[in-house]
């Protein structure tokens, strides 16, 4: 079954509309990429399927159920969403901001700090795990909300059914941990997990995403694989850039160069 | 700093034995304090009942019902600033910031220049203990109802609208202090100090009932108020009825603020010092700090209330005063080392 099916969805959340006819389909393990210039509705997109507004007509369907039938806790066990900016100011430890993650499930302490430790060392931040939140750096912070996500999704084995949202989750990262995200990614999408993400650099887009969606004012406009999508024409008509796409030396993916 | 989960909840749970050890023998020793002091001895034999003598009449009749509210009043505060300061996710937000305190004060003030302070109401509460109660929660409705609108209700918002509502409140009473005469006047300024000396049966059974319950409901919603620390919609995300979580907050801490302003005048600095102090030496987990700021603030109040009696003797100074004198300094030196506590702001 679809994790997530959304038919010609339309969201207006203050007024104008943010996204038009919206249609997408995301299966167990998949991952999708979502490009477009600034203002295309990427953000908005991931916001409507966090729950943070309704559309304002169209169906959005969780596992086949409608998105806002969910149960609360039920739902929190299955979606989790990492936005672009944190606001936590309060002294919590790594590992306390972390077990946060665990609130939606009732596995006691013992399991949930064993899951815990996995997703630090995922995301590279076990060292970190007694330093206080508010003393980390901007990357290491994004990587310490990442691993709460993870957290709150996290099964060792089997992760199917389950949808992470992630808002541009590289924004603060350096390249060693940008790669450990794709990692990251690569694997828990392996376990059935469908991943959706938001991410600025299209060859990052193009190597973690099975599938790219383009957007722009809040319409779909490309949709397809990295090969198929990043074409020059695409980036003169949305980016108003030139570029180069070349095969890029791994054999993978298009390598996109700008001019 | 490096701390461990678990230390950080065995340090959090050595403060909360601490402070319930340290509460009663705080409460013994401001049972023997006061113009006719008593040793702590005799404390406990008239407490027990063993002495009928003046010790006896004085420490049942006189002290302990004010102790007791003291103890009451100061953890309702506390425990009500630390709900306000998760909810605001702000460390400097008081229960006074939803406009309770100046509400109450409005109406209080309203009623002694209606001439209205010499009735009295029922169960031993005076008409200006009901129409501060009223004014203060008419208050916090209206500042709830500013900031709410279809898609939920905005923390900022209510912070901003509360701000104004208090100020709205402050011109208000100012207004009224300024036509009225000069005995009402008096009456306003040292009801707006706040005081403990109106302790009576009624008054403590009134505090024990409501603040109590404030009390006994607050801590349901230490998890909640975690995650809420994380931002509202990750509160959401985490399947928290935010909403819901945050209309409950405001009412239990605009009845227990407004039921002590009511009962004892405003108390300045309780229900921002002490949940601070707290937070600050075992972290801002609410399933602690909640009941540790509750006792921590009982703890304040039942010694300011004790110095307040017994440092210009047979005088009372004002109990607001005292926490002010208290909590300040003390508050001061813990901000001037917060980094070594990791708080930003």
């Amino acid at each position: 079954m679809s994790v997530l099916t959304l038919q010609s969805v339309d969201a207006a959340p203050w007024g104008d509309p943010v996204l038009t006819d919206i249609n997408l389909q995301l299966e167990p393990g998949e991952v999708i990429g979502l490009i477009g210039p600034n203002g295309a509705g990427k953000s908005s997109l991931l916001r409507l399927l966090a729950g943070d507004f309704a559309a304002t007509s169209g169906s959005l369907r969780l596992a086949g159920r409608a998105l806002d039938s969910w149960p609360r806790q039920q739902l929190a066990q299955r979606r989790a969403f990492l936005p672009q900016l944190s606001l936590l100011n309060f002294p919590y430890t790594v590992e306390e901001v972390v077990l946060l993650g665990r609130t939606p499930h009732s596995t006691g302490l013992r399991a949930d700090q064993d899951i815990v430790r996995q997703v630090l060392r995922a995301t590279d931040t076990l060292s970190l795990r007694n330093r206080l939140y508010t003393q980390l750096s901007g990357g290491e912070r994004q990587r310490v909300q990442l691993a709460r996500v993870l957290a709150q999704l996290w099964h060792t084995t089997d992760m199917s059914g389950t949808l992470l949202l992630l808002d541009e989750p590289t924004a603060a990262l350096d390249l060693a941990h940008q790669q450990q995200l794709t990692t990251v990614i690569a694997d828990i999408a392996a376990r059935g997990c469908a991943v959706m993400l938001v991410v600025h650099d299209v060859n990052l887009a193009a190597s973690v995403s099975d599938r790219l969606l383009v957007l722009n004012a809040g319409q779909a406009v490309a949709s397809g694989s990295p090969e198929a999508v990043l074409t020059p024409a695409l980036f003169r008509e949305l980016f108003h850039a030139e570029v180069l796409v070349q095969p890029h030396p791994n054999g993978r993916q298009p390598l996109v160069i700008g001019l | 700093m490096i701390t461990n989960v678990i230390h950080r909840r065995r340090r959090a749970q050595r403060l909360l034995l601490l402070l319930v050890i340290m509460l009663p023998l705080t409460m013994l020793l401001a049972l023997g304090s006061g113009a006719v002091k008593i040793a702590p001895g005799d404390t406990l034999s008239a407490l027990l009942g063993a002495d009928r003598g003046q010790a006896s009449l004085i420490v049942q009749q006189i002290r302990l019902p004010r102790v007791l509210l003291a103890a009451i009043i100061g953890a309702t505060l506390a425990m009500s600033g630390a709900a306000m300061q998760g909810l605001f996710r702000n460390p400097l937000a008081d229960p006074s910031l939803i406009g309770v305190t100046a509400g109450a004060s409005l109406g209080a003030s309203l009623l002694i220049v209606a001439g209205g302070s010499s009735l009295t109401g029922f169960m031993g509460l005076s008409l200006v203990s009901l129409a501060a109660f009223v004014g203060g929660v008419l208050a916090v409705l209206l500042v709830y109802r500013l900031a709410s609108s279809d898609n939920g209700t905005s923390v900022a918002t209510m912070l901003l609208a509360g701000i104004a509502i208090t100020a709205l409140a402050g011109a208000a009473g100012s207004l009224l202090e300024f036509f009225t005469d000069n005995e009402r006047l008096r009456q306003i300024s040292l009801w707006k100090m706040g005081g403990l000396d109106g302790a009576t049966l009624p008054r403590l059974l009134l505090a024990t009932v409501v603040a109590g319950s404030v009390l006994l409901v607050l801590p349901r919603y230490a998890l909640p108020l975690n995650t809420l620390l994380l931002g509202e919609s990750e509160a959401r995300h985490l399947g928290i009825a935010v909403n819901r979580t945050k209309l409950a907050l405001i009412t239990w801490v605009a009845i227990g603020v407004g039921t002590s302003v009511a009962l004892v005048g405003t108390i300045a600095f309780v229900g921002l010092v002490v949940p601070h102090i707290v937070r600050l030496l075992i972290g801002p987990d609410h399933r602690t700090l909640l009941p540790a700021s509750a006792l921590g603030g009982a703890i304040l109040l039942v010694c300011a209330d004790a110095l307040s009696r017994t440092l210009l003797a047979p005088t009372e100074l004002p109990v607001g005063i005292i926490t002010a004198l208290i909590g300040v300094p003390f508050f001061i030196s813990l901000l001037r080392q917060r980094h070594h506590y990791g708080m930003q702001t």
